[in-house]
């Protein structure tokens, strides 16, 4: 980082650190040796512009412009003066990743906290100029006034002053009703660069000298046993070919020339595993729910006496495939491992944990290791584990020299690390009232962990409630996918609470505010959601949506606690030509303080987007354990055209931000499934939902 | 190898490269214009999209030897400042999430624009649906199509 030079006001701080965060002033000898005890800064030069590092990855979540957005509130700064740059890996950080919706919330009070300690400096260093109380001063649009006097000082023209100030160990933060950019749509810092085509992303990285290498894998069960590169090796631009655990790699001058050369490998390989495929999943699913192998993850009351007391039994079962996370920037990583040390550039989504896994295999220190970060061509969950990053540095190891190691579209789609396959079976017992008086739930996922989310609605408003899990472990590899486990899992549960209110004869929503009316006045065990968040949601929702009250299209209603904020859906259905079509979906989300109000716009609509995309279209099935889709001819995402209009709304109750990147997305099968459960009559159960009869013309 | 001479951004470069590289890695590997982005390989979302004689094309599956004097128009020569009406109305809607397919994006809006300057929604989103966002941008796309044609 060699962008803050010279003189000014250049305050470190640490935060990413749980501790007391107390800004100090970095000096300029120091900042020049690169001797800096912090994770992050800001920085104000002579000339008045402000500069703010941004740590934590960028892979779309609008994160290089919200968190800035945060220090130059409190600062007071004139935002066109403000300057972002995207932080490197540092040693200090413990929180320098982007997953979990956790960014903005984790560093909400210290993004606020460094931003108002200079604030405060500049207005001691201008108090102090003029003689006159801090407290008269005031700071506004990157400048320090005294109102009395009609004096004014530019933060440039204070900097050097400002940084030789004691720094305030406690600072007034502002009053969010003075809030002049948080809660306002600021546009993102990198657009020019993203319009124009500018090299920000992994796969733009160059360095003169550097090979480009992919790798062919095995499917999944099978193990490398014997190849065959005497052709590949002859092609033009290979360098060489070689192997590594169970990798054949294939070293080149070009991509292309990569690419070309790859398909005429001859690679044999062996059984290691179960060659699984979907076929034996789906009967797995069967046998594993009736197996008494469950792990109890909640159990209040007597569930067993409540279903032989129960008036009426409802029982749903729902089952997922597999699913890519096939960001539009498939997996790729630049590797330089030299005698000196190891360079380490591209797009990951938890930089320290990378370095760590490459400080393990090549057996070098993590203080020998760099990792410069790039803009991430979408994430949603893939790029926080690193293999590709582990398999660039193992093979630039091998060769010698640096290396940029990419993966096809067909490679990262066939690769693993895929949402798991999870099938659920809901039971609900009612009594005479059609009150819910016994909830079951059982989750069945391949390589899912707990399948369940055991405290999330509506643990905590049903007297007598069992939820278990189990688990079948399998060579198809799984990980993380944006808002792992309740991407489908709260479709599943809101599909089935629809069924059960309709068997109640009551209406969705109502059935879901009596629920929660329940947990309120008699609550049952933990609860760990905000009940009264969580009906706020639910009832702005069916205001804005006219819940209850439209004649022309079929409504469903969805709601879902994620990660730790709330989202209300509704969706509307017509038919056309005999199929649903979903022309409306109204999102009302309670994330907290919104920060960048056209980022947290798009996000929700994004997430609606995925969420409802995933849910009509997608899915990886499989056949010996090689991935019968592997690319985007026949795994599907959806297109324009298959998007319904989408109205967003926000509860503005001045909580402190509880995150957004993912929270929009698990709601939005549960209500696209009810609405056409209203159209049709038909339930939908499994996804892809377009694999069902409802979309089925009829001839 | 061979070398070719092509015509990108209103100036002659050459690479020397194989018959059927595509242009997509010409322009990437070779030429160093990234702004062509690499996404599926097979013309399946429009991430690579150019302009050859003002036609969108997909340049991951056009070879290089089918170039010849065609003028090949890339994200990076759309305009020189970065103020083409679509970059504009790109910034002004704040349409990236990732970002990673917007330049294949404008480059097949541009195309639309330059062939129909007002396409109505209904053109827009049939030209559009080939190009795949995986962030799911796809209402600030369509609207920013728009708002650059009423400004054309």
């Amino acid at each position: 980082m060699t962008a803050i030079t010279g003189g000014g006001l250049v305050l470190g701080f640490n935060w990413f650190s749980a501790e007391a965060n107390v800004p100090e002033v970095i000096s300029g000898s120091a900042m020049a040796a690169g001797n800096i005890g912090f994770n992050s800064f800001l920085s104000i030069a002579t000339d008045g512009t402000v500069t703010i590092m941004s740590p934590n990855p960028e892979l779309g979540q609008n994160i290089i412009t919200s968190f800035p957005m945060v220090v130059a509130e409190e600062l007071e700064a004139d935002w066109k003066k403000v300057k972002v740059l995207q932080a490197n890996l540092d040693n200090k950080f413990d929180r320098q990743l982007t997953g979990g919706s956790g960014a903005v919330p984790h560093s909400w009070k210290l993004l606020r906290n460094a931003g108002a300690t200079a604030k405060f400096m500049l207005i001691a260093a201008a108090a102090k100029q003029w003689s006159v109380p801090e407290s008269e001063c005031t700071a506004s649009n990157g400048f320090v006034l005294h109102a009395r006097s009609g004096k004014k000082l530019s933060f440039g023209e204070l900097a050097e002053a400002a940084s030789k100030m004691p720094v305030p160990t406690s600072v007034k933060l502002k009053d969010r009703k003075d809030f002049k950019l948080i809660g306002k749509s600021v546009r993102n810092v990198e657009n020019l660069k993203i319009v124009t085509g500018k090299p920000l992303f992994g796969m733009d990285f160059y360095r003169e000298g550097m090979v480009y290498a992919m790798i062919q894998r095995p499917a999944f069960g099978m193990k490398l046993k014997s190849f065959d590169a005497a052709i590949t090796k002859a092609m033009p631009g290979i360098i060489d070919v070689v192997s590594f655990k169970n990798n054949v790699a294939i070293v080149g001058k070009s991509t292309w020339e990569v690419l070309k050369a790859r398909k005429l490998l001859k690679v044999d390989y062996e059984k290691e595993a179960d060659l699984e495929s979907t076929e034996d999943h789906d009967k797995l699913f069967l046998s594993l729910m009736d197996s008494g192998q469950a792990t109890v993850r909640r159990k209040d009351g007597d569930v067993d006496a409540a279903f032989k007391n129960a008036e009426k039994v409802i029982k749903g079962e729902y089952q997922c495939p597999f699913i890519s996370h096939s960001p539009m920037e498939p997996m790729n990583f630049f590797a330089d491992v030299r005698p000196d040390g190891v360079e380490l550039v591209g797009p990951t989504q938890t930089p320290a944990r990378a370095r760590a896994e490459v400080s393990q295999l090549l057996k070098i220190p993590e203080d020998k290791i760099t990792l410069e970060l790039t803009r991430l061509g979408g994430g949603f969950g893939r790029r926080l584990k690193n293999d590709f990053v582990t398999e660039a540095a193992e093979l630039s190891s091998i060769i010698k020299k640096p290396v940029k190691l990419i993966w096809s579209k067909e490679d990262d789609m066939t690769g693993g690390t895929y949402r798991p396959a999870v099938r659920y079976r809901f039971e609900a017992a009612l009594d005479a009232a059609g009150n819910l008086t016994g909830y079951k739930l059982r989750g069945v996922g391949i390589n899912s962990g707990n399948s369940t989310r055991e405290h999330n609605f509506p643990s905590g408003a049903v007297d007598n409630l069992l939820i278990d899990s189990v688990e079948h472990k399998s060579p198809i590899t799984t990980g993380a996918w944006r808002a792992p486990i309740t991407n489908f899992l709260a479709f599943a549960e809101q599909a089935f609470i629809d069924e059960v209110a309709h068997a109640a004869g009551k209406d969705p929503v109502q059935f879901r505010l009596d629920l929660l009316a329940k947990a309120k006045r008699a609550p049952v065990g933990e609860i760990r959601y905000d009940i009264n968040r969580m009906e706020t949601v639910i009832k702005m929702a069916a205001e804005k949506s006219g819940w209850g009250k439209k004649k022309d299209v079929s409504q469903g209603f969805s709601v879902y606690f994620s990660h730790a904020s709330y989202v209300a859906q509704v969706a509307d259905v017509i038919m056309r030509n005999g199929l649903p079509v979903v022309k409306k979906i109204y999102a009302v989300s309670d994330c907290g303080q919104v920060v960048a109000l056209n980022g947290a716009v798009h996000q929700v609509m994004g997430g609606i987007v995925d969420g409802m995309g995933h849910a009509m279209y997608s899915k990886l099935s499989f056949r010996d354990g090689v991935a019968d889709q592997n690319n985007y001819n026949t795994y599907r995402l959806i297109k324009m055209k298959e998007v319904p209009e989408i109205e967003t709304h926000f509860v503005d109750n001045g909580i402190d931000p509880t995150g957004l990147g993912e929270p929009a997305l698990p709601p939005t099968g549960g209500a696209v499934a009810n609405a056409i459960f209203k159209a049709t009559g038909k339930r939908l159960r499994n996804q892809p939902f377009i694999e069902e009869d409802v979309f089925k013309t009829v001839s | 190898m061979a070398i070719y001479k092509l015509q990108v951004n209103g100036k002659t470069l050459q690479a020397d490269v194989e018959a059927d590289t595509p242009l997509l890695w010409v322009l990437r590997d070779h030429l160093g214009l990234v702004g062509t982005k690499y996404g599926c390989g097979i013309a399946q979302c429009g991430s690579c999209t150019v302009h050859v004689n003002g036609s969108a094309t997909r340049s991951c599956v056009y070879p290089v030897s089918a170039v010849g004097n065609s003028q090949v128009l890339t994200i990076e020569g759309l305009s020189e400042k970065g103020d083409h009406p679509l970059q504009l109305a790109w910034d002004e809607i704040d349409v990236a999430q990732c970002g990673y397919c917007q330049s294949g994006q404008i480059m097949t809006a541009a195309a639309l624009l330059k062939q129909n300057p007002k396409p109505s929604m209904d053109e827009i989103e049939v030209t559009m649906n080939g190009n795949i966002c995986r962030c799911g941008a796809y209402h600030r796309i369509r609207d920013a199509v728009k708002l650059a044609s009423s400004k054309i």
